[in-house]
């Protein structure tokens, strides 16, 4: 039976990422001195999982250097060596050279070899570091050769039956691999029952049925052996008895049979489930969506794990609309004008029912923000000793949903916020001690949903931003002329500038200038927006605003001439009609009006899309839309507000190209297509300039 | 527009095969082909949603089941004069292919003729008119059995030809 393993790569990266994640995470979590053997578990499972998958797909480098990992994790969890912070940072660099590995084994990409041989020897220097561990020499070939302690008679093998389940090929696993991995272990002696081995005529090729009685006569540790068996003791009947110096197998004790798992044996039988290996506990609730990968799958493409419950409701809610379906093409096949009521009953019903399924359909691509956080503490962790400073990382809000592709996207954007945070924000102990501050740094990492937004807050206690030094620096890098009056909002959003870098001195965590412009740029191509709140001497707060799905967008739907667009509703802040006597000439041209306070330039929509057809021209008859982006208001000139609709955004790029001032398009309920705009690329259009202040090009 | 052509960097004209196909459709009474593999579907002309500040042949973008698709003035392509769209107009969705994604464009012709062979022709390249006489999207010229000239269109330099929207406009607003 030959199976083509390739098409299995795929999950089995994926799953190794995912392991590695988890180990990561509880690495980091990890106190020196207390072990939470859960934890220490859950990482062990995790290595395990990864070794098993990459000796399967024949990755025996992956193996073999997992192999190291977990055998420092065994004795961690055994209680057998103590948890030491040198040994978690040599596991955590470890978890990076196995990332490393198995991205170049994902891409066909080369390993730094050097590097993982540094990896190893340190991983040996770790496990050979204790001078009371018997024997753990033999680290390079397989198992450290540990007697166990557990027993009082000295036990000098192991004595183990095996009858698999008919079933147990089904689940990927073959028992002929099981029996070699015993030979690994040591000296082995093998019998083979095959008495149940049925008539020819009842003969199921893909049945397991035969049995076999193991001899191991080396002195291994009990869990070694019960970890050959750890992916099939659901799926077979298992005796492992110890074999005693006096070679009196009498009083052999069965240990493992039938382990109590709770696992749902019959309902995982039922399913062609080729799970390797049982999923971290965590994950249990989650189910799998993946595809089997084409050779040539686009990697980034990925998959999305999605919770029972979600497609439980969403299948539901197919039957529903299914159910309403059926209802009116009955009304239909015989209708009369009595029915009417029925038919609008029904109608609204659809209606419920579509939205109803889109919302679900959305659900499904929502994951946790801890997605993009759980990079954080690790960050945190290595930055903050590199910088020599004390900080504290607290996570709000980890569970809080966002659309995938936000996630995908907003990635490093924040990693750049929070670096310079710990950069620029938090001050040296010293420094903090001098200052009356406690000397651990806090940074805050919230995420919370308003009002349709998704808002992250990246919050310091450090020395927050000085506006006048930004101002300064700004006059000296020629970006800015003295003379230039900003408020100190504006003087802080000056670090969004291109070419502006405060650091003092360059460092490899960040003043090279380049990122918090792309910081912004990111941010607003996901149709979000990014603010500053900073206090001298007490903090600094990033806000991060964005839309919680990149596919739907409220709209306000304007009319131009004959044309009609759509106003994005994050951006306006009111439609109003202006008064002959609001209006001002600037200039003698510009076209600027006075809304309570303040002036803002007025954007003829007609004149910037160039509208040939007939349309108002006369500012009182038309409608004034106040918008706002990039800090920056405006009022867009326009004929009509035609009504507020949920559009669905379309891509105009995927078949034409990029246009200014447009950010896509979306069909209406008459079929025909509009376009929607983009506030910040029609005020650059129309070249207003009136704002009070500009700052030169960022974006 | 030739800069425009060769800034885009565009892979060789792909070499059609034996055997294929063209659909020929009639702009100002002359007679141009496409290969048919490449032709989505023919529908009839319906207004289309104009795209602000985009080049004239760039009529706008319709709704093809849900995707959105630019459409292209063969004539104003080729420099032609505008004629009232009539009955007979249809536009082309035809599949182009550039830098390995494939795309949808419409073209708009004065009306559909007929599918030919490629037996039933005679290719020739194309020659040149000089800078003045826009050929970049013609592929090679053909005979018919029956003499009459067909033009053979190469439909992954379509949207080039019919750049996208002019960067002069908003450039000069910076």
């Amino acid at each position: 039976m030959s199976i083509d393993m390739a098409q299995f790569h795929q999950v089995f990266f994926e799953e190794s990422f995912e392991g590695l994640d988890i180990m990561e995470s509880g690495l980091l979590d990890m106190d020196p001195g207390a072990v939470d053997s859960e934890q220490i578990n859950a990482i062990f499972r995790a290595a395990h999982s990864i070794k098993g998958g990459a000796g399967t797909f024949g990755f025996a480098d992956i193996s073999g250097f997992t192999h190291t990992m977990e055998t420092l994790l065994d004795e961690m969890r055994d209680g057998r060596r103590e948890i030491t912070t040198d040994a978690v940072d040599v596991l955590l660099k470890s978890v990076d050279v196995l990332r490393d590995m198995l991205t170049a084994a994902q891409d066909g990409g080369e390993v730094d070899q050097a590097n993982v041989d540094t990896q190893s020897a340190e991983l040996k220097r770790v496990l050979d570091s204790r001078p009371g561990q018997e024997a753990p020499a033999a680290v390079s070939d397989g198992e450290s050769e540990t007697v166990s302690e557990a027993t009082s008679a000295p036990v000098i093998g192991w004595h183990v039956v095996f009858r698999p389940h008919a079933h147990l090929m089904r689940t990927g696993n073959d028992p002929l691999r099981l029996l070699k991995e015993f030979r690994d272990l040591g000296d082995t002696s093998v019998s083979c029952d095959i008495g149940g081995i049925p008539e020819f005529h009842e003969y199921e090729p893909e049945d397991a049925c035969l049995s076999w009685d193991i001899h191991l006569h080396e002195a291994v540790d009990k869990y070694q052996v019960q970890e050959i068996f750890d992916w099939v003791e659901d799926d077979c009947d298992l005796a492992i008895m110890e074999i005693h110096d006096e070679s009196a197998p009498a009083e052999a004790t069965p240990a493992a049979s039938e382990a109590p798992s709770p696992a749902p044996a019959p309902a995982a039988e039922s399913k062609p489930d080729l799970k390797l290996a049982d999923p971290p506990p965590e994950r249990r609730a989650g189910v799998d969506r993946r595809k089997p990968s084409k050779p040539a799958a686009n990697t980034s493409a990925g998959s999305i794990r999605v919770d029972v419950p979600k497609i439980d409701s969403l299948i539901n809610m197919v039957g529903e609309l299914v159910i309403t379906q059926s209802m009116l093409s009955m009304l239909g096949e015989d209708f009369d004008m009595q029915d009417v009521p029925k038919l609008l009953e029904g109608l609204a019903q659809l209606e419920r029912h579509t939205r109803e399924l889109q919302e679900s359909v959305m659900q499904v691509r929502m994951m946790p923000i801890s997605f993009t956080f759980s990079r954080f503490p690790r960050l945190v962790r290595d930055l903050s000793s590199k910088l020599n400073k004390k900080i504290e990382l607290k996570m709000i809000g980890e569970s809080t949903e966002v659309d995938k592709t936000v996630i995908e996207k907003i990635g490093d954007p924040l990693v750049h916020l929070v670096r310079n945070s710990l950069d620029h924000g938090i001050e040296l102990p010293e420094v903090r001690a001098a200052a009356g501050k406690p000397e651990t740094g806090t940074v805050v990492l919230n995420a919370y949903h308003k009002g349709g937004n998704i808002v992250i807050e990246i919050k310091d206690d450090g020395k927050g931003l000085d506006g006048d030094f930004l101002f300064n620096k700004a006059v000296s890098k020629g970006l800015l002329k003295e003379d230039d009056v900003l408020t100190q909002q504006q003087k802080y959003e000056l670090i969004f500038m291109a070419g502006f870098s405060t650091a003092e001195q360059i460092s490899d965590v960040s003043g090279r200038g380049v990122g918090m412009d792309v910081v912004r740029k990111n941010i607003n191509e996901l149709g979000g927006s990014i603010e500053i709140e900073s206090e001298l001497g007490v903090g600094t707060s990033i806000v991060i605003r964005l839309p919680l799905t990149l596919a739907i967008l409220d709209g306000q739907v304007v009319r131009v001439g004959d044309e009609t667009y759509i106003v994005p509703l994050v951006s306006i802040i009111e439609s109003i009609q202006v008064r002959p006597e609001m209006i001002n000439l600037v200039g003698g041209k510009g076209e600027a009006f006075k809304l309570r306070d303040e002036y803002l330039p007025i954007v003829r929509m007609h004149e910037v899309f160039d509208v040939s057809a007939e349309h108002v021209e006369e500012l009182t008859e038309g409608l004034l839309v106040i918008v706002e982006a990039e800090g920056r208001k405006c009022g867009l000139f326009v004929d009509d507000l035609l009504g507020q609709h949920q559009v669905v955004i379309k891509s105009l790029e995927e078949n034409y190209g990029n246009v200014e001032g447009v950010s896509g398009a979306t069909i209406l309920g008459d079929g025909s297509v509009a376009l929607i705009l983009d506030i910040t690329g029609v005020i650059r259009l129309s070249g207003a300039r009136q704002d009070d202040f500009r700052l030169p090009r960022s974006a | 527009m030739t800069a425009t052509a060769e800034q885009l960097d565009i892979a060789p004209l792909s070499t059609e095969e034996a055997g294929s196909q063209y659909l020929t459709f009639t702009v100002a009474g002359e007679t141009y082909g496409v290969d048919i593999l490449r032709v989505q579907e023919i529908r009839g002309w319906e207004p289309v949603t104009r795209i602000p500040n985009a080049h004239d042949c760039v009529r706008g973008v319709l709704n093809l089941r849900g995707a959105i698709v630019p459409v292209y003035d063969l004539r104003l392509m080729l420099e032609l004069d505008w004629v009232d769209y009539s009955a007979e107009t249809v536009v082309v969705i035809i599949k182009v292919r550039q830098r390995d994604s494939e795309k949808h464009v419409g073209v708009i012709v004065d009306a559909v003729s007929d599918v030919i062979n490629e037996n039933d022709i005679e290719i020739s390249s194309s020659p040149s008119f000089g800078e003045h006489i826009k050929t970049e999207f013609i592929a090679s010229l053909a005979t018919a059995r029956a003499g009459a000239m067909v033009m053979l269109l190469d439909a992954d330099r379509l949207p080039i030809a019919g750049a996208n929207s002019s960067d002069e406009d908003h450039q000069a607003d910076e």
